[in-house]
């Protein structure tokens, strides 16, 4: 059974220059109670998924089309208000920038109780939840916390409380949109270690968003890859990672700096630019990036499966 | 906070103290022999020395300037030259009728103002939005005494629903508001086209600011997050803007004061440059530079009390 399940989205943005496509038939599935990653460049559309899911598409943003079900409904087809219902209670976020993800001028406590404002419980109690909460991301002294204002934290810190938040709902599915990106390296494990902990105490779901390789194969039970906003190959975090079936795939895993062994003169890039998504190529997306192009790859590549691992490249079935 | 009011009271005192020299120094450097002016033509040369040896003006500069500052600090602004009362007690007579007169044009400002911001700036690019934006910038060009005269014409000779001129019956709130209403409006209506401005431009971006979508992705309703957590972002430079402001809103003030013959400081300004009384200047001018600054120490501490960063920044 799915938590979350995307089937064909398609998101397009209405620009002055015409109309981008910033998602096309976007497919996969969140299991429950499992991490799945959602890898990709800046711009292949990771944080337009995000903001489709949770109904917060900027206004001149448009589903085009597809499905995403959670718990039986499909959120597309929801009102503003009902959407509202499920944000927060069932699907929390936690976003990549924690510098400014609290309000500035209000206490972290108001802005915790605050968005408790459902729970029907007292000032008191919804304070000690809060509380509470910030004891389980180990925050040092936590009612002092709450009566602190969020620019006299850490980037650290800051996210600390931003999970807390997140995870105090006890959502069905929890979304981290690159919650680590911002964080050095030694807050980075701790981050993700929190982050795994409270999932499974929790026992939600997890959609964790990255360009991250190295986190993504550390956190994830299943990956996905997207480039230029479409799905181009997923599977299993073992088997995307070990025997990587896309191009673009084997390419990202070969520019992750920490896979490299002994000192590189310089780091492997991948040469080229994500292609113009108002006028978006027939055929593959990364062929025009891509070192095994042929002519085939003019047209649409098929999505080759194999043992549930997936990749849309006309040489999938070659690896 | 405390610290933070204590250094801002300080930086206040600093900057009323360099007003004052400069205030002197334009005194000093006006040509011209105060005494013969203040004594008139007919005077003899003994009686314009005798004048000069009271007003001090026969010792160096720096004792004259330090005599100034010292009695003025003390609350001592000298005789004015008519009636030969003293100007702190000519002027702090006529202060309430300013200070009422810009604190309803602030109220008009503000009441009218940051509803119509927020509203334009929830409503992005829409027919209301540019509406208000042309209205906006309408109020904003017509000079406040155009508004005024006008005001005047309509409602009180025309339409006859208030009163034309005076600060109505002492004792008598009730008539002293009514004959607040139409100088307020022309002290306020064009603040009220900056503060729209000021206030729909910054909630659009700190509705666009990350934490507003942290808001949003945990359902808070929307009045919360746009009256609430964006509102208290966006009011702080307008609270800055109208600290700065009220120097504006007290020069529309002579104007109002004048056209609906008002008592108040700028009518006694007024009245005082053209009868040449230069201690009553002098005095009216200081007591306007104390209160704006004072003004401006309010806006500072109501940005303080909103903003901690702000507090803790100082």
């Amino acid at each position: 059974m799915s938590e979350l399940e995307i089937l064909d989205l398609s998101v397009s943005f209405a620009t002055g220059g015409g109309d981008l496509q910033a998602l096309n038939k976007v497919t996969f599935k969140v299991p429950e109670h499992r991490i799945v990653g959602i890898v990709g460049e800046s711009g292949c559309g990771k944080s337009t998924l995000i903001d489709a899911i949770l109904g917060l598409l900027a206004d001149n943003g448009r589903i085009d089309g597809g499905e995403i079900l959670f718990e039986g409904r499909d959120l597309t087809k929801l009102g503003a208000k009902e959407l509202r219902e499920i944000r927060g209670p069932r699907i929390s976020t936690v976003f990549q920038d924690p510098m400014g993800a609290l309000n500035p001028v209000f206490r972290v406590g108001r802005q915790m109780t605050n968005i408790q404002y459902r729970s029907g419980l007292s000032k008191r109690e919804k304070a000690r939840r809060a509380a509470e909460m910030l004891r389980r991301v180990r925050m040092p002294d936590p009612e002092a916390a709450l009566s602190r204002y969020p620019h006299e934290f850490s980037g650290g810190m800051k996210q600390r409380i931003a999970i807390a938040m997140a995870m105090m709902m006890e959502p069905a599915l929890l979304i981290a949109d690159e919650p680590t990106t911002a964080l050095d390296a030694t807050l980075e494990a701790a981050t993700i270690d929190l982050l795994l902990e409270l999932q499974n105490q929790i026992g939600c779901s997890m959609l964790y968003v990255s360009h991250h390789m190295g986190v993504i194969a550390e956190l994830c039970d299943e990956v996905v890859v997207m480039y230029a906003g479409e799905v181009v190959e997923r599977g299993t975090t073992r088997q995307v990672f070990l025997k990587p079936r896309h191009p673009y795939t084997q390419r990202l895993i070969e520019c992750d700096p920490a896979r490299l062994a002994g000192r590189a003169e310089k780091l492997p890039t991948i040469p080229g630019d994500i292609p113009d998504l108002r006028a978006r190529p027939s055929g593959c997306v990364f062929a025009a990036r891509c070192s095994l192009r042929e002519e085939v790859c003019g047209e649409p590549p098929p999505e080759n499966v194999r043992e549930g691992h997936m990749a849309r490249c006309h040489r999938a079935a070659e690896n | 906070m405390l610290n933070y009011a204590v250094k801002r009271l300080g930086l206040s005192v600093v900057i009323v103290s360099v007003a004052m020299l400069l205030l002197f120094s334009m005194i000093y450097l006006i040509p011209g022999d105060p005494a013969a002016v203040a004594l008139g033509p007919r005077a003899t040369e003994a009686m314009r020395e005798a004048l000069r040896i009271k007003m001090g003006l026969d010792k160096p500069v720096w004792i004259q300037f330090w005599n100034f500052f010292a009695s003025a600090w003390q609350g001592d602004l000298g005789r004015e030259v008519l009636s030969d009362r003293p100007v702190a007690q000519v002027v702090l007579e006529q202060l309430p009728y300013t200070l009422a007169l810009i604190a309803s044009g602030i109220i008009w400002s503000v009441a009218i103002g940051i509803p119509l911001g927020c509203w334009a700036a929830v409503r992005r690019s829409s027919f209301a939005d540019r509406l208000v934006g042309v209205l906006s910038v309408a109020v904003i060009a017509v000079p406040s005494f155009v508004i005024a005269i006008y005001a005047l014409l309509i409602f009180a000779v025309t339409l006859r629903w208030l009163p034309a001129i005076g600060a109505g019956e002492p004792g008598d709130p009730g008539s002293q508001i009514v004959h607040l209403i139409l100088p307020s409006l022309a002290v306020g209506l064009g603040w009220v086209g900056y503060i729209a401005r000021m206030v729909r431009a910054s909630m659009l971006e700190s509705l666009e600011a990350s934490h507003i979508r942290t808001a949003r992705a945990f359902g808070l309703p929307d009045r919360q997050i746009t009256y609430q957590y964006a509102l208290k972002i966006a009011i702080l430079p307008t609270v800055t803007l109208l600290g700065v402001g009220i120097g504006q809103m007290l020069s529309s003030a002579v104007f109002a004061e004048i056209v609906f013959a008002r008592p108040g400081v700028g009518k006694l300004v007024y009245d005082a440059i053209l009868t040449r009384n230069y201690p009553l200047v002098t005095g009216a001018v200081l007591v306007t530079t104390v209160l704006f600054v004072l003004i401006n120490l309010l806006a500072d501490l109501i940005v303080g009390a909103l903003d901690p960063r702000v507090r803790s920044g100082f």
